[in-house]
C-alpha cells in the first residue's frame, strides 16, 4: 500500500489548469459553429488553441516542479456538476505528477500533429470542420486525465470515442471508412460497459467516486469486489486501448486521415487504457490476480501485433499493430504492479513521441505517393525523400531499441522489470517480451527496407487514376513536426531517465520497486534485447532486403503468414463467437416475437371474431323463432323454480 | 263447478294461443293468439281472487285488458303500416333485422 499523498487547493499558476480543456473546447465550439467564415484562418485557430494549451501546462508543469513532491497533488474544483440523492459529483481537476505528464503529451504531440495536419489537410475542402473535431478530442482527452473523479474520466473516455468515432470515418465517402468508424465506436462500447460497471461497483461500496475519497478507502473494499473492480477496470481499458481481445478494431482505425492515426491512435488515446490503470493503482494494488490478469493481457497482445506486424504491407496497419504491441508492453508493464506502473508511462511517453513521428512520416510518404499505403509499391524512397527518410529513420531506431535512444530506455526497463515477476511469470513475460522485442526490429527494419531501400518499383506502376507517381518532399508546415518529433525520439528517453521520471511519478503512482531475485539480472537485459533486436534487423535484411520485393504480394504462403494476414483470425472469431450468435439470437427473438408474443394476440382475437360470427347466425330474423326460444326459457326456468320448491 | 276447472281451462286457452304464435304466418292470427293467451291468463287471475276471496286479481286481470286494448291499438296499427309497405301480413317475410 503507498502513502497517499496530501491534496492541496490549486493556487497560482495552477489554477489556471481550467484553460487547459477550456481553450480547445472554444476552438472546436467555434470551428463547428462558425462555418464557411471560418474557412480561410480556422486552422490556425486549432492549432493555436492547442499550442497555447501547451504552453499553459508547462507553466504550471515547472510550477509543480518547483514545489515539494509531497505538496506536488493539487486540485481545483469548478463547480458542482450534479447531485442526485447520495451521488454528489464536482466538476473538480486533479493536477498531479501523473495527469500533468499527460497533459503535456497530449497538448506537446497535439499541437505538433495540428501543425502537421495544416499541411497535410491543406487540400480537403473540410479542413475546419477536422480542426474542430481534432480540438474536440484533445478537449476530451484532456478531460479524461485532468478529472479528479471517475465520471469525469468517464465523461473525456466518452468524448474521446466520439471524437475517434468522427474522424476514423473522416473519408464518409468510402464505405471502408465508415465501418471502421462503427467497428471502432462497437468495439469501444464493450469496453465502456466494462467501465461503467467498475464505477457502479466502486459507488456501491464506498459511496464516492473522487479518487481522493476512493483511494484512501480502498481497504474497505472486499478481495472480490476488488478483483471485479480490477478486472471490468481491465475490460474498459482493453476496449479503448485496442488489447486483447477487444484488438481488433485498431487496425481498421487507419481509415482515417493520417494525422488522426498519429494522435489519437497511437500517441494519446488509445493510451488511454494504461492512464486509466495506472491512475487506478490504489485498487489494483489490492488484487494481485487483477494485476495479473493484466499482464497475461498485455503480453499475449503484444505477441499478437508483433506476429501480425510481420505480415502486412500496409504501411498504416503494419504501424497501428506495432501501436497494438506497443500498448501491450506498457500494459505488461502496469500489470506487474508497483514494480511498473511508472514504466508503463515512461514506454507511454517515449512511444508516443516516436510513433507519432513514424506514423506523420508514413503521412509523408503516402502524401508523396499519391495516398498508396501498399509498400511492395514503394522502394527507394530515401533519395526522394531526404527529410522524411531522416525523421522516420531515427523513429524507427527508437522504437526497436537503437542504444541510447527512447525506447532503448523505456522498452527494457520493462522486460527487465517482467523478468523480476515471481515465479514462473518472470520467465514468460519476460520471455514473450524480449521475442517480441526482436519481431519488432524485424518487421520494422522490413517496413524501411521495403519503403526507403532496394528498387524503386513505383517507377514501373501507375497511381490508380492512371498517372506516374512523383514522390516529392512534404511541405515545411509538415516536416517541421516530423523534425521535432524525430528529436524527441532521440532524447526523450534519456532526458527522462536523467531527469528520473518514476520518481517524478512516485505521489501518483508510488515508489517504482526494484523487483528482487529476476530471472535475468537487471544489467545483463539491455544485451540480451539489443542483441535479439540485432538479429531481427538482420532476419529482415537477409529475407527482405537482399531479395527483389515482388510487387504483388506472393501466394500461396505458409500457415504462419497466412495467418498473420488474417490478423491471426481475431476478426472471424469475434464474428463466430459474438456476432453470428448474437444475429441469431436477434432472429430468434423476432422470430418469437412475431410468432409468439404477436401470435397469440392475433390468435385470441381472431378466435373471438370467429365465434362470434358463427353465434351471430342465430339471429335469424323470424319473429316466431325468437318466439320459441322464449317460450322455451321460460318453460326452463318455471321448470327450475319448481324443481328448487317440490324438491 | 271447481276452481280446477277454470285453471285447466286457462292453461288450454293458454297453450292453444302459444302454439298459434308460434305455428301460424298471418300477422293477425299470431295477434289474436297473444290475445288468446292474454285473456287465458286473466281467467286464471280470476279463479285465484275468488279462490282467495280477495279482490287482488280482478283488479289486476283489469290492468290487463286495459293493457291489451293500448295494444291493440298499436299493434293493429304496426300490423297494417307493414301491410301497406310490403303487401303482405306474413310474419316470416318481416325478417330484415338479422345477422
Amino acid at each position: 500500500m503507498t502513502e497517499l499523498p496530501e491534496v492541496a487547493v490549486a493556487t497560482g499558476v495552477a489554477s489556471l489548469a481550467w484553460l487547459l480543456f477550456v481553450l480547445p473546447a472554444l476552438g472546436a465550439a467555434i470551428l463547428l459553429l462558425a462555418g464557411r467564415r471560418a474557412d480561410g484562418w480556422g486552422h490556425w485557430l486549432g492549432v493555436g488553441t492547442v499550442a497555447t494549451s501547451f504552453v499553459i501546462g508547462l507553466a504550471i508543469f515547472f510550477d509543480t516542479l518547483a514545489l515539494e513532491p509531497e505538496a506536488r497533488t493539487r486540485e481545483q474544483s469548478l463547480f458542482q456538476w450534479f447531485a442526485v440523492g447520495g451521488l454528489d459529483v464536482d466538476f473538480g481537476l486533479r493536477v498531479d505528477p501523473l495527469s500533468l505528464t499527460f497533459v503535456l503529451l497530449i497538448t506537446g504531440v497535439g499541437a505538433l500533429i495540428h501543425l502537421y495536419s495544416v499541411g497535410y489537410m491543406a487540400h480537403d475542402p473540410g479542413r475546419r470542420r477536422f480542426f474542430g473535431q481534432l480540438n474536440l478530442f484533445v478537449t476530451a482527452m484532456l478531460l479524461l486525465v485532468l478529472g479528479n473523479n471517475f465520471v469525469l474520466l468517464y465523461l473525456g473516455w466518452e468524448g474521446v470515442g466520439l471524437a475517434s468515432y468522427l474522424l476514423i470515418g473522416w473519408y464518409q465517402d468510402r464505405p471502408s471508412a465508415a465501418t471502421a468508424a462503427k467497428k471502432a465506436f462497437l468495439m469501444n462500447r464493450v469496453g465502456d460497459v466494462g467501465l461503467a460497471l467498475a464505477i457502479f461497483i466502486l459507488w456501491t461500496d464506498l459511496g464516492t467516486l473522487q479518487y481522493t475519497e476512493v483511494f484512501a478507502r480502498v481497504g474497505e473494499l472486499s478481495s472480490g469486489a476488488a478483483l471485479a473492480i480490477t478486472l471490468l477496470l481491465l475490460l474498459g481499458a482493453c476496449g479503448k486501448s485496442g488489447q486483447f481481445p477487444l484488438q481488433a478494431w485498431l487496425p481498421d482505425a487507419m481509415e482515417g486521415p493520417t494525422p488522426v492515426s498519429a494522435l489519437i491512435h497511437a500517441a494519446t488515446m488509445v493510451t488511454a487504457g494504461v492512464y486509466l490503470i495506472a491512475r487506478a493503482n490504489p485498487i489494483y494494488d489490492l488484487s494481485e490476480a487483477g494485476r495479473l490478469v493484466v499482464a497475461i493481457v498485455g503480453t499475449i497482445t503484444l505477441l499478437i501485433g508483433a506476429i501480425i506486424g510481420c505480415a502486412y504491407d500496409d504501411i498504416k496497419k503494419v504501424l497501428a499493430y506495432s501501436t497494438v504491441s506497443q500498448i501491450g508492453y506498457m500494459f505488461l508493464a502496469v500489470g506487474l504492479g508497483p514494480a511498473g506502473y511508472a514504466l508503463g508511462i515512461f514506454h507511454l511517453l517515449t512511444h508516443g513521441f516516436f510513433k507519432a513521428g513514424l506514423f506523420l512520416g508514413a503521412g509523408s510518404v503516402m502524401h508523396a505517393m499519391h495516398d498508396e499505403v501498399d509498400m511492395r509499391r514503394y522502394g527507394g524512397l530515401a533519395r526522394y525523400l531526404p527529410i522524411t527518410f531522416a525523421t522516420f529513420g531515427l523513429g524507427y531506431l527508437a522504437l526497436i531499441g537503437f542504444p541510447f535512444l527512447s525506447g532503448y530506455y523505456s522498452k527494457d526497463e520493462i522486460i527487465a522489470a517482467s523478468f523480476g515477476a515471481p515465479g514462473w511469470q518472470g520467465w514468460v513475460f519476460g520471455g514473450c517480451a524480449t521475442l517480441a522485442a526482436g519481431l519488432t526490429a524485424f518487421y520494422m527494419t522490413r517496413l524501411v527496407l521495403m519503403t526507403f531501400f532496394g528498387e524503386r518499383r513505383w517507377e514501373q506502376l501507375q497511381t490508380a487514376d492512371g498517372k506516374d507517381y512523383h514522390p516529392h518532399e512534404a511541405p515545411a508546415v509538415m516536416t517541421v513536426p516530423m523534425v521535432v518529433l524525430a528529436v524527441g525520439s532521440v532524447f526523450a528517453g534519456f532526458l527522462l531517465y536523467v531527469a528520473d521520471l518514476p520518481a517524478f511519478l512516485a505521489p501518483s503512482l508510488g515508489e517504482l520497486v526494484e523487483p528482487e531475485g529476476a530471472v535475468v539480472a537487471h544489467s545483463a537485459v539491455p544485451f540480451l534485447v539489443v542483441g535479439i533486436s540485432a538479429l531481427g534487423v538482420l532476419v529482415a535484411w537477409l529475407t527482405v532486403g537482399r531479395h527483389r520485393v515482388p510487387v504483388h504480394r506472393p501466394e500461396p504462403v505458409s500457415l504462419p503468414v497466412r495467418a498473420a494476414r488474417r490478423d491471426l483470425y481475431a476478426n472471424a472469431i469475434n464474428e463466430t463467437l459474438i456476432a453470428r450468435p448474437g444475429i441469431w439470437l436477434t432472429r430468434a427473438l423476432v422470430y418469437f416475437d412475431n410468432r409468439g408474443v404477436d401470435g397469440l394476440v392475433n390468435g385470441s382475437a381472431a378466435a373471438l371474431g370467429g365465434s362470434s360470427a358463427r353465434l351471430r347466425r342465430l339471429q335469424t330474423g323470424f319473429v316466431r323463432s325468437y318466439a320459441l326460444s322464449m317460450l322455451g326459457g321460460s318453460v326452463l326456468v318455471i321448470g327450475a323454480l319448481l324443481a328448487v320448491v317440490l324438491a | 263447478m271447481t276452481p280446477t276447472a277454470y285453471l285447466l281451462l286457462s292453461a288450454l286457452l293458454f297453450a292453444i294461443g302459444a302454439v298459434g304464435v308460434l305455428v301460424r304466418r298471418n300477422a293477425i292470427v299470431v295477434f289474436m293468439c297473444i290475445e288468446l293467451m292474454l285473456n287465458a291468463v286473466n281467467l286464471s287471475l280470476v279463479t285465484f281472487a275468488r279462490i282467495n276471496g280477495t279482490l287482488d286479481g280482478q283488479v289486476m286481470a283489469f290492468f290487463a285488458m286495459v293493457v291489451a286494448a293500448a295494444e291493440v291499438v298499436v299493434g293493429l296499427a304496426i300490423i297494417m303500416s307493414i301491410f301497406r309497405t310490403r303487401r303482405t301480413a306474413s310474419v316470416d317475410d318481416a325478417n330484415l333485422l338479422k345477422y
